[in-house]
């Protein structure tokens, strides 16, 4: 597909609140506000020219250091071969951003483990619980500030190996 | 025939003509030690290696654990082989409290041990976190050898138990500290 008849139409429909699309070869990878991150994708989808009809994944990146979460949309136009990506951002203390589940049923577990790993709030979502943790578990492990390690490990302390 | 099969010694007793007399404890620790019915726990790849264990060319047959139980109401030994995850925990805890006593936990491999090289917020580090273990078993897996090492080490233990052990306050005390019953 042309990128440049998706650039148009989606400046068109969307233009203040796009913040960048950029080319990287392969596809196109559109930044939009978080408010209208749901509406873009539902117009991708019911506009005929376009068709990204398929979500291959969805999933966020913590960046700690901007205090900031990234929500990432990747879709597939099958029949014209056709990817795009969405990409928004949140703030990482409260992630929340309205769900994709109105637009893509198969969206539901996706957010669900995203929820699980990040604790993305997802409004709107009919069961939002964990999905791969016990359910007891108090943290959102991928979430940076958490160590990767078990904390209840006794056996690599210091004292093991006589430091 | 005989040569061909080894039969387990009796226990030292007094013998006659038509009658042997022994220690009774020492009859049902023998019984206990020779019929040892393990349920595999297996989740991972120490469980392909209980398989070579119970193939032809280690045979753990020879040791009288012929029969795995399915069943954990139908074990005496639950041999844990394998990463449990935090979310399995209770599932083997269960296991665990189904089994009727007198019953026997052969840990084995890194994982089952320690949590082995998965230290990490997903998988329980070590088994004996939630259930009492008899007998580890080290190793990344450990070899067949090394298995059959640790059924002896059970073997021994069922063989020398007491009788009273397990209606002792000290046995109920150690239940009691991981919450079982």
């Amino acid at each position: 597909m042309e990128t440049s008849s998706i650039t148009g139409k989606v400046q068109e429909q969307f233009g203040p609140y796009i913040f960048a699309i950029e080319n990287d070869g392969e596809f196109l990878t559109i930044t939009v506000d978080k408010s209208k991150t749901i509406e873009l994708i539902a117009y991708l989808y019911n506009e005929p020219a376009l068709g990204y009809r398929f979500l291959t994944t969805l999933f966020a990146v913590h960046y700690p250091e901007t205090a900031q979460m990234a929500m990432f949309y990747l879709l597939h136009n099958l029949e014209k071969n056709s990817r795009v990506r969405i990409k928004t951002f949140l703030s990482d203390a409260a992630p929340e951003i309205e769900t994709l589940t109105n637009v893509f049923a198969a969206a539901n577990w996706l957010e669900r483990e995203t929820y699980d790993f990040f604790g993305v709030k997802f409004t709107g979502h009919p069961n939002l619980k964990r999905i791969l943790n016990v359910e007891d578990m108090i943290i959102h492990p991928l979430r940076k500030e958490y160590p990767l390690e078990d904390q209840m490990r006794e056996d690599k302390k210091d004292e093991m190996f006589g430091r | 025939m005989s040569d061909i099969v080894k039969m387990t010694n009796a226990p030292a007793g007094l013998e006659g003509a038509g009658f042997f007399a022994t220690n009774l404890e020492k009859v049902v620790g023998m019984a206990r030690k020779n019929s040892l019915w393990p349920l595999p726990f297996a989740t991972s790849c120490c469980g392909i290696e209980f398989m070579a264990t119970m193939g032809a060319h280690y045979d753990l047959a020879r040791f009288g654990s012929e029969r795995l139980s399915f069943s954990p109401r139908q074990a005496d030994l639950l041999m844990v082989m394998g990463t449990i995850a935090k979310k399995m925990g209770p599932v083997l805890r269960q296991v665990y409290e189904q089994m009727a006593e007198p019953k026997w936990v052969l840990s084995v491999g890194a994982c089952a041990c320690t949590g082995g090289i998965f230290d990490t917020y997903s998988v329980l580090q070590g088994i004996d976190r939630i259930i009492p273990v008899d007998v580890y078993v080290p190793g990344c897996p450990p070899r067949p050898e090394q298995i059959i090492e640790g059924i002896l080490k059970i073997q021994q233990l069922a063989e020398t138990e007491q009788f009273g052990r397990r209606s002792s306050s000290r046995y109920e005390a150690m239940l009691d500290s991981y919450g079982i019953e």
